[in-house]
Order: C-alpha cells, then sequence, then structure tokens
C-alpha cells in the first residue's frame, strides 16, 4: 500500500476526518469499558460503594481471593474441556459436511443454506430447545435411547452430564460456521488436482487426506483459531441450559464472571470482573496467536 | 442437523399435556395454537422493543464503519493499521467484559435500563466487524472511479455518498444483515443492562418464561419460533450475503 501515491497533508485530514468517528467510538466505548473493568477488578466493591463510589483499592486481592476459590480449578477444566470437546467435533463435522457439499449435487447450494439455520438462530432458542430436547422426563432424546435401549439420563440434572449437554448443544451451534469457512476454503483447491488423482487411481480416502486435507490446512488453521476464540465466550447456551450447574459442574469462566457480577444477589463486581479479566487474556493469546498465523499467511 | 428446529416448531403447537406424553408425538397431532396465543398477548411489547433496538444497532453501526471502511480502504491514513489491529483485538474481548465495564459507566450515566445505553452495548458486537468487512470490499473499488469524481470536482465527502456508497450496497446489505441479526439475539448486553426496565427485549422475555417454576414449554417454544423468524427471514432473502459475510469477516484481513 505505500508508496503508490505520497498523500499530501490534505488527504491525510480527509482521511482521518472519515476515521474520527470510529476511533472516538473504540475510546469511547471500548478502551473505557475495558478501564472500567480493570479498576473494578482491583477495588473492593459492595453494592453501597458501586453507588455511591467510594471502593477501597486494594491491589491484586481479587485476584489472590480468585485463585484460592474452590471454584477456579473447576471452571479451568471446564473451560478447556468445553472449548477443545466442541471444537474437535464441530471442526470435524463441518469438515465431513464441506467435503460432502464440495460435490455440488442437485440442491446442494439449497441444503447449504438450510444448514446455516443453526447458526443464525439466537442462541437463547437454540440453548432453550435442546434444554426442552434434553429434558429428563420428556425429552425427545431420552425417548430415543430408551428406544435402542439405554437408560434414561439426567442430561442436565446430573453433576455427571450437564457439561456434556452443554457440549453437545454448543457443538450443534458450531457445525455451520466450520462448514461455511472450510466450504470456501474448498473451492480454491483446484480441480485439475483432483482430475490429476483421479487417472492415477487414487482411492477417495487417499484423495482426501493426501490432497484434500493438507491443502486446505491455512483454511483449518484460521477455521480452529476463531473457533478457540468463539467458543472460550460462550456463555448464552450455559447459562440458560443449566446456570454453570449443578454444583459448578458446567462452570466456565465465562458463567463464573457473570454469575459473580451479576447473578446474585449481592453483586460481587470486584472478583467478577478479576475473572472476566482472565478470560480477556486467555482471549487475547488465542487472538494473537490468529493474527500471526493470518500475517504469515497472508503476507 | 434440522431436527431441534424441527422439534422446537413441534413443541410449539403441543398440548401441555401431550407435551409431558411419553412417547413423544412426532408430528403436533391435535394440536394447539396455546403457545402462539400467549405471544401474541404477552411478548409484542418485547418484539417491538427488539425490532427497535435492532434498527437502531443498524443505523449507529453503519453511521460509524462505513466512512471509516472508505479511510481505511482507500484514504491511507498514518496510522491506519493500528486501527485495523485495534478492531482485529476488540473483536476478541468477550461480551461478558464488556458487560460488567458497561454497567458501572452506564450506571453513573443513569442509563441502565435505557434503549439508547442497550443499542450502544449491541453495536460493540458488530461495529469491529462493519469496519472490517467495509474496508475488504471498498478496497476492491477500483481507484478511477474515484479520481473521476475528484476531476469532475467532487469533494470527497461527495465521492463517498454519491460514488463509494451506492457502489458497496453489497456491503451495506452485509453488515446491516449481521449487525440486526445479532442485536437482535444478544442475550448478555439485555440481561445485564436493561433487566429491570419496562422495555425489554424478546430474549429476556424468553428468559423470564424460561425462568418461571410451571414451564410452559409450548409457550416457550413458541417464542423461540416467533423470535427466529427475522433470522429465518433474511437467511432466505440474503443467503448469498450471509456466507460472504461469514467468510470476508474471518478470512481475509
Amino acid at each position: 500500500m505505500t508508496g503508490r501515491r505520497n498523500p499530501g497533508r490534505a488527504s491525510q485530514w480527509a482521511a482521518w476526518a472519515f476515521l474520527l468517528p470510529l476511533v472516538a467510538y473504540l475510546i469511547a466505548f471500548y478502551v473505557y469499558p475495558l478501564y472500567r473493568n480493570i479498576d473494578l477488578s482491583l477495588r473492593d466493591y459492595t453494592v453501597y460503594t458501586f453507588v455511591h463510589g467510594g471502593a477501597p483499592f486494594i491491589g491484586f486481592g481479587n485476584y489472590t481471593a480468585i485463585f484460592h476459590d474452590p471454584t477456579f480449578a473447576t471452571a479451568l477444566v471446564n473451560t478447556l474441556l468445553f472449548t477443545f470437546v466442541s471444537l474437535a467435533f464441530q471442526f470435524a463435522f463441518g469438515m465431513m459436511l464441506a467435503v460432502f457439499f464440495a460435490q455440488n449435487f442437485r440442491l446442494s447450494s439449497l441444503l447449504r443454506a438450510l444448514f446455516l439455520v443453526p447458526w443464525l438462530l439466537p442462541l437463547i432458542v437454540s440453548a432453550s430447545t435442546w434444554a426442552w430436547m434434553l429434558n429428563s422426563g420428556s425429552g425427545v432424546v431420552n425417548y430415543a435411547l430408551h428406544f435402542v435401549g439405554v437408560a434414561p439420563v439426567n442430561w442436565l440434572t446430573s453433576p455427571h452430564w450437564s457439561l456434556v449437554s452443554v457440549i453437545i448443544a454448543n457443538i450443534w451451534i458450531g457445525i455451520p460456521f466450520n462448514l461455511v469457512l472450510l466450504y470456501s476454503g474448498l473451492q480454491a483447491i483446484p480441480a485439475t488436482l483432483y482430475e490429476a488423482a483421479a487417472l492415477d487411481g487414487v482411492n477417495s480416502w487417499q484423495r482426501f487426506w493426501r490432497i484434500t486435507f493438507p491443502l486446505l490446512r491455512p483454511v483449518s488453521a484460521v477455521t480452529l483459531m476463531l473457533g478457540l476464540v468463539y467458543t472460550l465466550k460462550v456463555f448464552d447456551i450455559i447459562w440458560i441450559m443449566t446456570r454453570g450447574g449443578p454444583v459448578n459442574s458446567s462452570t466456565t469462566f465465562a458463567t463464573w464472571s457473570y454469575r459473580l457480577g451479576f447473578g446474585n444477589l449481592l453483586p460481587e463486581f470486584g472478583l467478577g470482573a478479576a475473572v472476566g479479566n482472565l478470560l480477556v487474556a486467555m482471549a487475547l493469546i488465542a487472538g494473537l496467536i490468529y493474527i500471526r498465523i493470518q500475517r504469515r499467511q497472508y503476507a | 442437523m434440522l431436527f431441534p428446529v424441527y422439534w422446537m416448531i413441534n413443541a410449539s403447537f403441543t398440548t401441555d399435556q401431550n407435551l409431558r406424553k411419553n412417547p413423544p408425538n412426532l408430528f403436533p397431532i391435535d394440536g394447539t395454537l396455546a403457545g402462539y396465543r400467549a405471544v401474541l398477548s404477552e411478548q409484542l411489547p418485547y418484539l417491538g422493543t427488539s425490532l427497535g433496538v435492532g434498527l437502531a444497532t443498524v443505523a449507529l453501526t453503519l453511521v460509524i464503519s462505513a466512512p471509516a471502511g472508505y479511510a481505511l480502504a482507500k484514504l491511507r491514513p498514518r496510522g491506519g493499521g493500528a486501527v485495523s489491529f485495534a478492531l482485529l483485538v476488540s473483536q476478541m474481548i468477550p461480551s461478558i467484559i464488556m458487560a460488567m465495564g458497561f454497567y458501572a459507566i452506564l450506571l453513573n450515566v443513569g442509563w441502565i435500563n435505557s434503549i439508547p445505553g442497550l443499542v450502544i452495548a449491541d453495536s460493540t458486537i458488530s461495529v469491529p466487524f462493519g469496519v472490517l468487512i467495509f474496508t475488504a470490499f471498498m478496497s476492491g473499488i477500483p481507484d478511477e472511479l474515484m479520481q473521476a469524481a475528484l476531476t469532475d470536482g467532487a469533494g470527497r465527502m461527495r465521492t463517498f455518498w454519491s460514488i463509494v456508497l451506492p457502489v458497496s450496497r453489497n456491503a451495506v446489505v452485509t453488515v446491516s444483515l449481521f449487525s440486526f441479526l445479532w442485536s437482535w439475539s444478544d442475550f448478555v448486553f439485555a440481561s445485564t443492562l436493561d433487566a429491570g426496565g419496562n422495555q425489554q427485549p424478546i430474549t429476556l422475555g424468553i428468559y423470564h418464561y424460561i425462568g418461571n417454576n410451571d414451564q410452559q414449554w409450548n409457550a416457550i417454544m413458541a417464542t423461540a419460533v416467533t423470535a427466529s423468524i427475522p433470522a429465518t427471514i433474511l437467511l432466505v432473502i440474503a443467503q448469498r450475503y450471509v456466507a460472504a459475510g461469514i467468510t470476508a469477516g474471518s478470512v481475509k484481513d
């Protein structure tokens, strides 16, 4: 971009005039709330001090309290399990469907559009639908299990299954996103490669592992990294289906932070903000890796 | 993949006692419209609020992001790279964290439980995305087109308004589509910043139903179906923009 044309002083002014609303917006509605959030995490807030001011500065006291809280280990393990199990299945199913749709049969574009539906539905809709399907008394999932001779499972109310339940719902929601990205990646692979492989008598399994998968690696990396950034943030699904319970069995950093800040009668904004900032740190690390990968690809 | 969607529609037409039946009815036989009657009598104000918040969010997003995209794509300001980087990073910040900061600020300003507060919060999801889409799209507009306008004596504002913006119609549609959908389906900001007022969006309408002790699943599912209608309509009208939006927003820099 540089060196094409030496922009004069006047056009620099014009450029910044067009950019100014955005810069003002980012400062007012991103930088300042984040600053307030960091400030919250370093103070000891009660409802009174929150409204009337004067919360004492306690440095990293909230962070120390968080690390010593027994919920911390549970939330950490749950966040990691939720994120990585979701990612693995979303990606695998997305890949299978992308390869399937890449064959361009009749109606494939219509079907592909229908597969986007789960991704466009409001999360509260998907989450309550899954809560209904996994209902232990009259849910359709337990009915299907009964049909094949498996005993009913208390999906949402048993501490052994609550995390599994929210992961299942989250996988369903994430498949379309993976499908779209991987499908667009598949379109970029030249058809001549497959024709040559067909002449060499390659079977379809080899075709996938030797051609499609390696050539799709850059797109796969981007898909997985974006999935990682998005999945770390997931809150609605878990909160609506289980509220992180029973007894923290499906609590992640996102729901823990929300519960501390907004879920109790006595909000603990300082602690909530501290958990939130840990989540920001995790998301940023994942995000910076993503940006690095992208830079390398498009450099 | 579509079974849950079907099951939601099925349950929305089923009577309460049939919902508890085992085995469940696979089709809404002797169905009821009770769920939808409940929606009509109880949820219309919520739907109206969501519509208003959605449209205002679209407007705010377009006003901020279209000029910024033009500047980043065509006017090449010094420091533009840093702004793009800030936008990428801002997309990675979880909404719950933003919600906590916003809560503190809106409380001071007295905007808790207000529509403007919710619109601003919702727009933080779509503005960075919008700028990236506009930048990507406007980079593809030939420079000659703008040069011609400048030669004809149009100022930058005029060029932007009557050349660049009309040509970028597809980007405008994509950004509007996504910002509307995201604000329509937002639950985090609604439940933290607007849970106490008398103008609440539809996501909270559903949430109140779920929180009820004797859960009326047909009403919940009927509301869920109703709340999904915008997404469905938009998908039908603009499916090629949807795919283009996901791809452009995430793969291109």
